[in-house]
């Protein structure tokens, strides 16, 4: 019998992949997508007495991404978003996750702030909400704040040409 | 037309593997001989064939054939021969090709090595390597054909990667693959066994050299990666738990279990069930990685291809190969496993142990690579786990196995007293608690108590090993004569053991006493770090043969001597128009200084980074030396078979085996 535990052991493991395979991780779960940004309260990452809410990053559409000093692969995205930002074709809300506050501003400071300001979300809880399980991701957010786009992983050059640039413009018209 | 002859070729590959596969293990169940004896012409045609097809890719690489569709989406006509070459495999199509190639290599191996093992078991090993091999060529040819056409073709290509425009990558994935791959022989090995329902002394001595040399590949392979990653990100970290980081790394603890079971089962005839599925399940790793690596299941910076139709198909080999074997296991197992003793007190429990608490660390990897998956699969909602948690699991293993290694490597086969050891390990002890107390002090600051915990332990694993020789050697007549003329294994399980103990340090004084700092600098202004002066000289900018550079000038100083001159670059590659990072790096045996160029700031000046990492290259340097340690084990003359030895036709001292 004993001769049979890693069989078992092993079927799990490919029955988890085998789900694991049909989620396309890049892709939105449904739930989200056309679904306001959840309501939250949360400091600022700058300036900690300061209160940021999800009105006062709606009005025009935004890039909202999800970052953290620990995250590897954000330093992969990072230049692209700091040239984005440069260009001024739209702006970029952080949601700094599950970071402490002294480790996030020194990577700021480190690798270049593309962002319009950073709310900190240091328990996870606004992550939670918007179904953040893997760091980086970014939510393409609307006029009216609803999310209508959703990447996970780092922001790779073919998705912003491909998906993020276009679906922007036409928001932007869109009003 | 070079093309698809390399296309026919992998067709004819799969064929003549698919005859491998069936044939020889048909004949080597049923005992027909002219069967058996189609296994090695067979596994050799079939290397020549991919090898053929894999030059093939290569010279559309070197002639620039932007009608080939994977050369036009990883090459450029103005990127470098050289990476021309590696650009081979710097995709998902070419790795595969050779990661196929491989193991034809290998399997091509065994067929010229084979002299030691009965006919009938080595054709079992061969027929189960073309099984594997059946199961690779149609995932290269049905999904991800490298030889696809572009037409109309392009006027240039698409270029490789720039994060793979580097020499370490050159070598890097190859030494991974031949050890990924060279983990399929003691798979086949484990399987052939389970065929025949035992596993002969003869039989286990055959398959410890082809699973150390796996073992060298893996060692060097990822520390060529760590390596990499530390000078080319430019983050001067050298290792991040990265899903694909650990996809290497689980084999390689794995692999490290099954040379040390191994020893056992040869030596003892014990843990024979154990020895077998740690060969399974270090090769179930291997096609884990591979398959993490290109499904996409996760995200990661290294997941260069990702394909969820690929995945699909590799989840179904994974669940053949492995789901197959691991039935095998559970049908075959219980009968195939008899005999060796051993007493509770005794060098094979030490060494079971440390095999356990590998197959636990690599438990503890294996969770934390997938964890974030397994919890969204189940639907409970969706975390990320960061190097806070393997840094305090993977460290809470590891601190009990270095303990019992220290232990182990100086107890006695079969039987030891208690009395005994603990008597004779006072000395490496007390050796061990000097050093930690000495690190302390010399260390100091705020970590001294776990850095000199973590030197104490190292220090342990040398003080055993140095002890465990001289002990050997006393009160022998001519103790100088033994020093001189101990086996090879022993001389190799030595070195092994003393690297891992470089590898520990190394780590502890990195990860405790590295100071980083960042500073705007412009030219002519200077910063201070660790007693060292960065001055920033200037700036001029080239141009390579694919990207456009600004290198800084960067002069180093300890009390106003001059040390060395730094470069670190930031790259502009034209095709991908992706920038790339290039540290400036003063190597030295006990510290690295180093300096990456951030983001341009106003008024000419630089965000500029500085690190002083101590000891950073002992870790590296340790694993030069497990590897060392490796290759001269793996060449004792006593793993070499009884009639090579002899060098005597294999086919008589064999046949009785039958």
């Amino acid at each position: 019998m004993r001769y049979a535990i890693p069989l078992g052991v092993f079927v799990i493991l490919v029955a988890l992949l085998a789900i694991g395979l049909r989620l396309d991780p890049r892709y939105v779960p449904s739930p989200l997508i056309d679904k306001p940004l959840p309501a939250f309260e949360l400091p600022d990452l700058a300036d900690e007495q300061t209160i940021v809410t999800a009105a006062d990053v709606t009005g025009k559409p935004r890039l909202f991404n999800v970052w953290a000093s620990w995250c590897v692969a954000c330093r992969v995205e990072h230049p692209l978003l700091i040239e984005l930002a440069k260009s001024g074709t739209t702006s970029i809300v952080g949601l700094n996750y599950k970071d402490a506050r002294d480790d996030a501003l020194a990577w700021l400071e480190r690798f270049g702030d593309p962002y319009e300001r950073s709310v900190f979300d240091q328990a996870g809880s606004l992550g939670l909400d918007l179904g953040v399980y893997g760091v980086p991701e970014t939510f393409v957010v609307d006029t009216h704040g609803v999310i209508r786009y959703k990447q996970v992983g780092p922001i790779t050059t073919e998705a912003l040409d491909s998906v993020i640039m276009p679906l922007l413009e036409r928001l932007a018209s869109e009003k | 037309m070079i093309p698809e002859i390399g296309h026919f070729m992998l067709s004819l590959a799969l064929a003549v593997a698919c005859v491998q596969a069936v044939v020889p293990m048909v004949g080597a169940i049923r005992g027909y001989s002219n069967w058996i004896a189609l296994a090695t012409p067979t596994a050799r045609i079939q290397f020549l064939l991919v090898l053929a097809a894999f030059i093939t890719l290569a010279h559309a690489f070197v002639t620039n054939d932007f009608s080939v569709a994977y050369v036009a989406q990883n090459s450029n006509s103005a990127l470098p021969i050289a990476y021309r070459l590696s650009a081979v495999w710097g995709a998902h199509e070419g790795s595969l090709l050779l990661w196929i190639l491989i193991l034809c290599g290998w399997t091509f191996a065994v067929t010229v090595f084979d002299k030691g093992l009965p006919p009938k078991f080595a054709s079992l090993v061969i027929s189960v390597l073309g099984i594997v091999s059946v199961g690779f060529l149609s995932f290269l040819l049905f999904t991800s054909n490298p030889f696809d056409r572009l037409i109309p073709a392009l006027a240039d290509g698409g270029d490789l990667n720039p994060l793979l425009q580097d020499p370490g990558l050159i070598i890097h994935p190859p030494m991974l693959y031949l050890g990924y791959v060279g983990s399929s022989v003691a798979f086949a090995f484990a399987i052939a066994a389970l065929i025949q329902g035992r596993i002969t002394a003869q039989a286990a001595r055959w398959i410890r050299p082809w699973a150390i040399a796996t073992w060298i590949f893996l060692t060097l392979g990822i520390a060529l990666g760590s390596w990499w990653a530390y000078y080319e990100l430019g983050w001067g970290g050298w290792w991040f738990w990265d899903p694909v980081e650990n996809a290497s790394f689980m084999p390689w603890l794995l692999g490290t279990a099954l040379i040390h079971s191994l020893a056992v089962t040869e030596k003892r005839g014990s843990f024979k069930n154990w020895t077998v599925l740690l060969a399974l399940a270090t090769f179930a790793l291997s096609l884990l990685g591979t398959f993490l690596v290109r499904s996409g299941v996760l995200t990661s910076v290294h997941a260069f291809a990702t394909d969820p139709g690929r995945g699909i198909f590799v989840l179904a080999l994974l669940g053949f190969v492995i789901g197959g074997s691991l039935v095998l296991y559970a049908w075959r197992g219980p009968s195939t496993f008899a005999g060796g003793s051993y007493e509770p007190i005794s060098r094979e429990v030490f060494l079971l142990l440390n095999s356990a608490l590998l197959a636990v660390a690599t438990a503890t990897v294996l969770l934390g690579t997938l964890y974030p998956l397994a919890l969204e699969a189940l639907g409970l909602g969706k975390i990320s786990v960061g190097p806070p948690y393997f840094n305090v699991v993977f460290s809470a293993v590891m601190l009990p196995l270095i303990a019992i290694l220290g232990i182990g490597q100086f107890s006695r086969w079969k039987s030891d007293s208690p009395k005994r050891l603990i008597q004779n390990l006072a000395y490496p002890f007390s050796a061990a608690v000097a050093a930690a107390i000495v690190a302390m002090i010399m260390l100091g600051g705020q970590k001294m108590i776990a850095a000199g915990v973590g030197i104490g332990f190292a220090v342990w694993v040398i003080s055993t090993t140095v002890f465990g020789i001289r002990e050997r050697c006393r009160g022998r007549q001519h103790p100088w004569f033994t020093l001189f003329n101990l086996p090879r294994a022993l001389v190799g399980q030595c070195v092994a053991h003393v690297g891992f103990a470089c590898t520990i340090i190394g780590v502890v004084v990195t990860s405790f006493y590295s100071v980083d700092e960042h500073q705007r600098l412009a030219p002519g202004d200077s910063a201070e770090l660790a007693g060292y002066e960065f001055h920033f000289v200037g700036l001029r900018t080239y141009s390579g043969p694919n990207y456009r550079s600004t290198e800084g000038n960067f002069e180093l100083r300890r009390d106003g001597q001059f040390i060395a001159t730094l470069k670190p670059e930031k790259r502009l590659y034209h095709v991908r128009n992706m920038p790339m990072t290039e540290a400036g790096i003063s190597p030295g045996f006990t510290r690295d200084l180093y300096v990456s160029l951030g983001e341009p700031l106003d008024g000419g000046a630089w965000s500029v980074r500085m690190h002083y990492k101590p000891f950073v290259r002992w870790i590296w340097l340790g694993a030069v030396f497990m590897a060392c340690g490796g290759f001269i084990a793996m060449f004792d003359p006593r793993l070499r078979s009884p009639a090579a030895r002899r060098g005597e036709a294999p086919a008589k001292a064999s046949s009785v085996d039958l």
